[in-house]
């Protein structure tokens, strides 16, 4: 320790062996709870070459996924955690007295608390011949570039396991090009999770997929092979040829270090730890797959990391203990679905069973409940895991089974009885990728939550494997009922409905006026939310001109003064440059308005133009003088089409297969105006690399070469989400079409202020839904879609042109009733050789000298 | 900040301009111009509430900036409030309170007669 560190209370050093994904658990909790206490070092000693990567989805590194893509930290992350490290430096010795431990490059490392998560490792059952070429194992990144390695030199590949791990491995071989077979000793597959009418069904699931499965096969020894490399022996002295042998016939927990230096072990391995992780040594804690607890090893990551928190916390002086996990699990194993809940094999005494099995379809249904059919104690599905969430729930939670439990499992031939969401404890887990349990759902509500979006994005329920979803919304919508006072549709205190109500009502009861609506469905005077969202409505129904009389009151200012209010007061001008195509003319146009009336001027992320520091007065003149150059309004301000961005396309670039430049021209002048619940943006691309970045758009666009991909709902911004690819080849008018019925659809049951994003993440049944309203017309609603949106169209307006003759729509534009002077709180200042508005300090600064600079110059010059 | 100095002797009724210049449930603005300082009122036209006119400062004491005027009129309970255009804090217009913070704008008496909207000033 260096000198000046003296003053500082003595580091507690802690030291962490192994660095798989548990143990970087470890380190990232301990990291940060540290920052409480700083005084604590952490020394990672990895045994492998690289820090932690993801090990569950290690298959993906053959389907593409690099090692740094795996990677769960990087050297970088742990020195800025202050975290020392070192790889290829496995741990050989520990010296408990001294509280040292040794590296295979004899490095002592003194600890206070030393951390074991060290995993498990591939068993290899001794067969003579296991120690050849091409003899390998699936546990580590190394491991499978071996594997890729062999494959290339082989045809055909075995795997000895057919659990879990060994069906996993037997895809990635196939993936590999090989012929591939299973080799199970036990009469079934996956014996651990699923019971032997399910492992049938599975074998003959696997076979179709051109897996030869061979159980109830003891290989006996390994020989040279006639046609292949090698040739399995098995006990009942039948042979398979092969290229290549994968070992998964089970893990073994990395335990040498305890059982050498005197830790309490298990009958048959795995180091003994209690409740807090803490080995016989009080020092020394055990977690993740090396450590047994109650006489159990837990082979999954999560209760892994479980168990990561608790030593963490220990470590900091915190409460905190383990006390087990569940291990179901559902997967998809080779595409097939496959879930094993609780006690999958009926174990427990007196257990009960009902099976459901339908051959022809593939579907094998199991549940396991206690002997007086109250509970539920474990479940097998294979082929359809539909109910996998709800089972799950009355296991864990203990509720009570309906009087027939077989209805849930069996076809819907009546009505399924649906596990009710109030039936859940709030310590239910809803979402198991992310530990939230519907307490966590139901805080996030009491804290503001108001959609499923935005659950979403305060738990992170959902967003990892997604299995959770549909219980998610299920929870959520449950909670918003229940409590309708606060959680209410109701746009605002004056009108009891939702937008999507209120478009319904001013739809069907023709009503052409905020005062009518109010005077019929409303109370009070209302408020900035309900009189924009009517005058919205209004627009988008009637498409009346946005400024006439009656609606002039409703208007927002930015669409009431059709530009932007800046913080001064001041407006910004945005003329519309469709696609983002300009003529040099029109650019010195702009240039010269820009230049007379002396305003700040920007290229926009929308690819146009952009001229800020516009007082109200200056509005008519400046737009004038762009209308006479040819320009109209682009929008900026309204809830409504923004900007459809395109790329060059085929007209230049060597690599465009359409015209989209043309497209986003076309696009954008036919929805220009049009009134939504909020934004809306567009982009086309002309070919795959997608120069537009269209996919980040509500509507996007790509060029293929027949025609056009439709991606729909993308959004940038605050949440960015990548759009949904909602058809594909489409033609022009195809095309068209789609979008008219998208926009529409939206435009009526979009919420305020609601982006397609997320109205799409609220959307029940997701895209496929949208899909089967807009291309199934499921709804019978495309006409009258279309037809609207026709109206629309043909009523399209310049709303600064239709202003700029209307002298009563002028008087607005005026500062002051009765003045013609500026306002002189608006002061500018000069920076980068343009205007800004000036601080509270400069304006200070300003009045102080005289009266001259009130306007900072910026009046008209004359030409 | 600088406090309105002029004591209320001096104040009149002061004629700004006339109904028709008044929008409907919507606001204008005037310019009192005054011996030190000169001060932008904003006034509002609600004509299906009791008081008809409503006067207030045009300033916004937290956008800093003159714009109120241009803020969506409404309620808020009983309140009768503008929502100011920069950042949507309602104020209201019979006392001059911001019912999210602790800012208050100026309230001026402001009546009609005949055809004609005055404000004391
Ligand atoms: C001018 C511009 C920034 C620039 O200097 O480039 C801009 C400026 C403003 N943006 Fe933007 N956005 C601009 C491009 C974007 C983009 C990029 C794009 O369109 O390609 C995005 C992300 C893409 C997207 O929307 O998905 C963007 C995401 C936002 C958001 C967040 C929206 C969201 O869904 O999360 C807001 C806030 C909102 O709308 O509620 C916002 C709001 C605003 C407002 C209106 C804020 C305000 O109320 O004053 C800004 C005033 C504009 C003005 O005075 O004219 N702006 N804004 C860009 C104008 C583009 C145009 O030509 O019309
Ligand atoms: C292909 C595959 C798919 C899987 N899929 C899933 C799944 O879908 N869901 C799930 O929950 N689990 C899955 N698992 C299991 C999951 O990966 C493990 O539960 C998890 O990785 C255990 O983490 P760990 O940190 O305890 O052990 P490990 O990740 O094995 O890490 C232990 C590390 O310690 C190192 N080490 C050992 N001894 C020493 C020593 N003496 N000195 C220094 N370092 C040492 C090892 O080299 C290793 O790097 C899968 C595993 C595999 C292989
Ligand atoms: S990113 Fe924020 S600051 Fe920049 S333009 Fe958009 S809204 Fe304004
Ligand atoms: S359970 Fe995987 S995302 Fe919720």
């Amino acid at each position: 320790m260096s000198s000046n560190n003296q003053q500082l209370v003595e580091k507690q050093k802690v030291v962490v062996v192994g660095n798989g994904m548990v143990g970087h658990h470890f380190v990232e909790q301990l990291a940060q709870l540290r920052t409480a206490n700083p005084a604590i070092e952490i020394t990672v000693l990895s045994a492998e070459s690289r820090l932690a990567y993801d090990r569950v989805h290690l298959s993906e590194y053959f389907s593409g996924k690099t090692a740094a893509d795996l990677a769960m930290t990087d050297e970088k992350t742990y020195q800025e955690w202050g975290v020392k490290f070192q790889t290829d430096a496995k741990v050989i010795y520990i010296d408990r007295a001294n509280k040292q431990i040794v590296t295979k490059n004899d490095e002592v490392i003194e600890y206070d608390k030393l951390i074991l998560a060290t995993g498990s490792y591939p068993f290899v059952p001794p067969i003579p011949g296991k120690d050849r070429d091409h003899c390998l194992v699936y546990r580590t990144i190394d491991d499978l570039d071996d594997i890729q390695a062999s494959a290339k030199v082989s045809k055909v590949g075995v795997v000895i396991g057919g659990g879990l791990l060994g069906l996993e491995a037997a895809n990635a071989l196939t993936a590999l090009g090989l012929k591939t077979h299973v080799v199970e000793f036990a009469p079934q597959l996956m014996g651990v999770q699923i019971d032997a009418g399910g492992g049938r069904l599975l074998k003959e699931k696997i076979e179709a997929l051109g897996v030869q499965v061979h159980t109830s096969k003891a290989t006996r020894i390994i020989e040279d092979g006639d046609e292949c490399r090698y040739k399995l022996c098995f006990s009942d002295d039948t042979v398979l040829e092969t290229d290549l042998i994968l070992f998964s016939a089970g893990i073994r927990p990395y335990d040498n270090l305890a059982k050498s230096f005197g830790l309490e072990m298990g009958e048959r391995g795995g180091i003994v730890i209690n409740n807090q992780c803490q080995t016989s040594d009080e020092n020394i804690y055990a977690i993740g797959e090396c450590a047994l607890w109650n006489n159990f090893i837990f082979g999954l990551v999560a209760p892994g990391y479980n168990m990561a928190k608790v030593a963490a916390k220990h470590i900091m002086g915190e409460q905190a203990s383990f006390t087990g996990a569940d291990m179901s699990t559902k997967l998809k194993l080779m595409g097939v679905e496959v879930g094993s809940i609780g006690d999958a094999h009926a174990k427990t005494t007196g257990a009960l069973t009902y099976t459901y099995e339908n051959q022809p379809e593939g579907i094998y249904k199991k549940i396991v409940v206690s002997s007086d059919k109250t509970k539920m104690l474990g479940a097998v599905l294979i082929g359809d895991t539909s109910e996998y969430d709800s089972l799950l729930q009355y296991m864990l939670n203990a509720i009570d089974l309906p009087a027939s439990p077989e209805a849930l499992i069996l076809p819907s031939s009546g009505e399924k009885p649906t596990l009710g969401v109030d039936a859940l404890p709030d310590n239910a887990i809803i979402c198991s990728c992310h530990n939230v349990t519907k307490g966590d759902i139901i805080s996030s509500i009491d804290q503001g939550a108001c959609t499923l979006g935005d659950v979403k994005t305060c738990t992170k329920a959902s967003t990892g494997c997604g299995g959770c979803t549909a219980l998610l919304k299920n929870v959520a919508d449950k909670e918003f009922s229940s409590r309708g006072v606060e959680v209410k549709k109701d746009i605002c205190e004056h009108f009891a409905y939702s937008r999507r109500e209120i478009f319904d009502i001013v739809n069907v009861e023709k009503i052409k006026t905020f005062d009518e609506l109010l005077a019929s469905h409303g109370k009070g005077h209302g408020c900035e939310v309900c009189k924009p969202l009517t005058a919205s409505i209004l627009a988008s129904v009637w498409n009346d001109y946005i400024l006439k009389k009656p609606h002039l009151s409703l208007q927002d200012t930015n669409d009431t003064y059709l530009g932007n209010m800046q913080k001064d007061g001041t407006y910004s001008v945005v003329p519309r440059v469709a696609g983002g195509e300009i003529t040099p003319d029109k650019l010195i146009a702009l240039g010269q308005v820009a230049k007379k009336y002396k305003l700040y001027t920007k290229i926009t992320g929308g690819q146009r133009v952009d001229l800020f520091g516009a007082r109200v007065e200056e509005l008519p003149p400046i737009w004038q003088e762009l209308i006479d150059a040819g320009f109209e309004t682009g929008h900026a301000y309204g809830k409504s089409l923004r900007t459809v961005k395109s790329c060059v396309g085929s007209i230049w670039c060597r690599f465009g297969v359409q015209d989209s430049v043309a497209m986003a021209i076309a696009l954008e002048n036919r929805y220009k105006g049009l009134r939504a619940p909020h934004k809306i943006k567009f982009g086309v691309s002309g070919c795959t690399r997608e120069c537009a970045e269209a996919q980040s758009k509500d509507i996007g666009i790509i060029a293929t070469e027949k025609g056009w991909n439709l991606y729909v709902c993308g959004n940038g911004g605050m949440k960015p989400r990548h759009g949904d690819l909602f058809a594909i080849d489409i033609d022009d008018e195809t095309l068209v079409n789609y979008i008219d019925c998208i926009l529409m659809f939206y435009v009526r049951t979009g919420d305020r202020l609601q982006r397609t994003s997320v109205w799409m993440d609220n959307m029940e049944g997701g895209l496929a839904y949208l899909q089967s309203v807009i291309i199934e017309d499921s709804l019978k609603l495309t006409d009258y879609l279309q037809a609207q949106m026709a109206a629309i169209i043909g009523t399209y307006q310049c709303e600064w042109k239709t202003t700029l003759s209307d002298p009563e729509a002028l008087k607005r534009f005026k500062p002051f009733v009765n003045s013609s002077k500026p306002d002189s709180n608006i002061i500018f200042v000069q920076e980068r050789d343009q205007i800004r508005p000036a601080t509270t300090d400069e304006k200070i600064a300003q009045r102080s000298q005289t009266v001259k600079i009130t306007n900072a110059g910026k009046i008209a010059e004359e030409a | 900040m600088s406090e309105q100095t002029i004591s209320a002797k001096n104040k009149h009724w002061l004629t700004i301009c006339q109904t028709s210049d008044l929008i409907k449930d919507s606001g204008i603005c005037a310019l009192i111009e005054q011996e030190f300082e000169e001060k932008q009122v904003a006034i509002f036209h609600l004509p299906n509430t009791e008081k008809q006119v409503y006067a207030v400062g045009n300033y916004d004491p937290i956008g800093q900036a003159n714009v109120l005027y241009r803020g969506i009129v409404g309620s808020v309970g009983d309140d009768i409030v503008v929502s100011s255009p920069l950042y949507k804090q309602h104020f209201c217009l019979t006392t001059g309170k911001c019912l999210q913070e602790d800012k208050y704008i100026e309230v001026f008496p402001a009546r009609i007669i005949d055809d004609y909207v005055q404000l004391f000033v």
